[in-house]
């Protein structure tokens, strides 16, 4: 409970701090005074209304970024927390096991190849990509029952590798130079198309799914020794493990739709939180979740600030950091 | 208190039949123990007594009730199941191990109340781990780690328990203090064993499988005899009764020299 509430004052003021950073040069009091504008508390603001333009670039700019950011960083920890149970395998996440591929693959072909004649947008896409190389992905390891988690992790590569590939056969074919530039960004995972409408849609698609999850915890602890003893302990075993895979396939194609693929971070954090928190769901999911936002959030902040005017894609930065603890983790599973 | 009741269970995996219409009672806390070789089909058994696996043949009663009729949830409140592959990548502290016992009694967002607390405690001093339930799962022993799922499956408060060779990895004080435990809880339960000395000694009945058949049922003193390890597990040995407590007592002589009779019988899965 404790860790809780820490952790929900963290994403507050994660949240409320992140937005003061940033590449123009705004005072924090000016900065806040527009947020309290925005959402109906003028009249505590402490400054002056600032200009049109720098107003936009907070409102319609960082603050969605932030939230985007946050959304995002809990969908992809909890995904990897959720796979890590039900794959029980410690070195799974939705980047290394293709998921992330996949949906990358689905919004490229709804994009470019108009599959669905534009009436499915590249959230669809996206969402159908995720749930079909997740599906691929399954069927592969025989859904769960492979317990080596060498053998989880290397199909993952693979399915991630086709899913790549064919991504690429499309961008080379059907894309111009624009798109296909545009869409190497996007792959490489960046949160700087946030705009409110995207935030909207992915924060709350995001938080039912992650709340939805939450309603599995004893279902992921009886997990630990397996199937059959997670059945002798009163768990419908299959009804889990199909609410849990869609639902982790639905938070992370959201995800992807929003911000391409960010990898390492559903690997990263949730083994993190583990060393403090404990193993047990009940307590893990829900800490993962704020703490993912949070850090996710301070990534992005970094990326678009650090190298300023350059950006960097989060995805990068969260490979350089999620490499190596996806080494360290493997250490452990070895020894 | 507690009754299992399976009546021509029969099982088969790809046309190879790994159980043949097989009976077992066990009732009023009884401890019956489930031997036989390597492959004869005591994990299977266990499998199908604990709902995991549904039966081709036969049906299988706790008290007057059919399996078939329970909810996961009310059969995990009264039949606990100790597995014998027992691994974890999940880095759990033993209590936490004991505590998944209270799953089938907590709501989905219930936080553990005073009494599983209690429960749990106790759980732990009689598997004897108390003095470890901090200790990481990683750091114990296959011995210490058999006890922890013990006290798992104490934590359900079962009326029934299922317990796939519970003593393998345990040191002789313990594989003792496990089956006088086990005998003293008057939970009924279903053991399978390779000990065929402790069966004789703890066991109130005996079901002997041999490729997935029951080669003789009964009373230890009964079921125990040279003919039957020499059929069932083609062994020579000496049986007779030991001196002060009159418990059955065998003795092998050496593992009779393989003949030919093994190679035309059907193939087995392995008893894992």
């Amino acid at each position: 409970m404790a860790l809780g509430a820490l952790a929900t004052a963290a994403l507050f003021v994660t949240i409320v701090s992140a937005t003061l950073f940033g590449t123009a040069n705004i005072g924090p009091l000016d900065v806040i005074s527009t947020i309290l504008r925005h959402v109906g508390l003028g009249a505590i603001a402490p400054t002056e209304p600032l200009p049109r333009l720098l107003d936009a670039l907070i409102w319609e700019s960082r603050v969605p970024r932030v939230l985007l950011a946050g959304a995002v960083g809990m969908a992809l920890t909890v995904a990897g927390a959720v796979l890590q149970s039900v794959t029980r395998n410690p070195l799974a996440d939705p980047y290394l096991l293709g998921v992330s591929s996949g949906a990358s693959t689905g919004a490229v072909a709804v994009l470019l190849l108009g599959i669905g004649g534009g009436s499915l947008s590249l959230s669809t896409g996206a969402f159908a990509g995720a749930l079909i190389s997740f599906g691929v992905l399954l069927v592969l390891i025989g859904g769960g029952r492979v317990a080596n988690p060498a053998r989880v992790v290397l199909t993952g590569v693979l399915v991630s590798q086709f899913f790549a590939a064919i991504t690429s056969v499309i961008l080379m074919i059907n894309g111009d130079a624009n798109s296909t530039r545009g869409f190497t960004y996007w792959l490489l995972g960046s949160l700087a198309g946030a705009r409110w409408q995207l935030v909207g849609v992915t924060a709350v698609l995001i938080l039912v799914g992650v709340v939805a999850i939450q309603f599995f915890a004893p279902a992921l602890d009886a997990f630990t020794f397996g199937w059959d003893s997670a059945a002798a302990l009163g768990i419908n075993v299959r009804a889990a493990r199909v609410w849990l895979l869609v639902l982790t396939a639905a938070i992370t194609a959201a995800a992807v739709a929003a911000s391409g693929a960010i990898g390492f971070i559903g690997l990263l954090v949730p083994h993190a939180v583990r060393i403090v928190a404990g193993s047990m769901h009940r307590t893990l999911l829900p800490v993962t979740a704020l703490v993912g936002a949070v850090f996710l959030i301070w990534i992005d902040t970094f990326a678009r600030t650090a190298f300023a005017p350059n950006e960097l894609p989060v995805g990068v930065i969260t490979a350089l950091l999620g490499a190596p603890a996806f080494a360290l983790v493997l250490r452990r599973v070895n020894s | 208190m507690g009754h299992i009741a399976a009546v021509g269970i029969s099982w088969s995996v790809k046309q190879s039949r790994l159980l043949d219409s097989v009976d077992l009672d066990a009732h009023d806390g009884q401890v019956v123990g489930l031997l036989g070789p390597n492959g004869s089909g005591k994990t299977t058994l266990l499998r199908l007594l604990a709902g995991l696996r549904r039966p081709d043949a036969g049906t299988v009663h706790y008290d007057d009730t059919d399996l078939r009729d329970f909810a996961r949830r009310t059969l995990a409140r009264r039949l606990a199941v100790v597995e014998q592959d027992i691994s974890t990548s999940d880095t759990l502290t033993v209590r936490q191990v004991v505590e998944l016992g209270r799953t089938p009694f907590r709501g989905r967002f219930d936080a553990l109340t005073d009494a599983d607390e209690q429960i749990i405690d106790s759980a732990l001093e009689q598997a004897d781990v108390a003095d470890k339930q901090h200790r990481s799962w990683h750091t114990l022993s296959g011995g210490e780690k058999q006890r922890a799922q013990l006290a798992r499956a104490l934590a359900q408060q079962p009326r029934e328990i299922l317990l796939d060779e519970p003593t393998n990895h345990l040191d002789i004080r313990h594989q003792l203090d496990l089956l006088e435990l086990l005998r003293s809880l008057g939970v009924t339960c279903v053991i399978a064993l390779h000990d065929l000395n402790l069966a004789a000694q703890y066991c109130d009945h005996l079901v002997v499988l041999d490729h997935g058949r029951v080669a003789a049922a009964g009373r230890p003193s009964v079921v125990l005899t040279p003919d039957l390890v020499r059929t069932v597990y083609d062994v020579d040995a000496l049986i007779d009764h030991e001196p002060t407590t009159g418990t059955i007592r065998i003795t092998y002589r050496s593992a009779r020299k393989r003949t030919n009779s093994g190679i035309g019988t059907p193939p087995v899965s392995a008893d894992t």
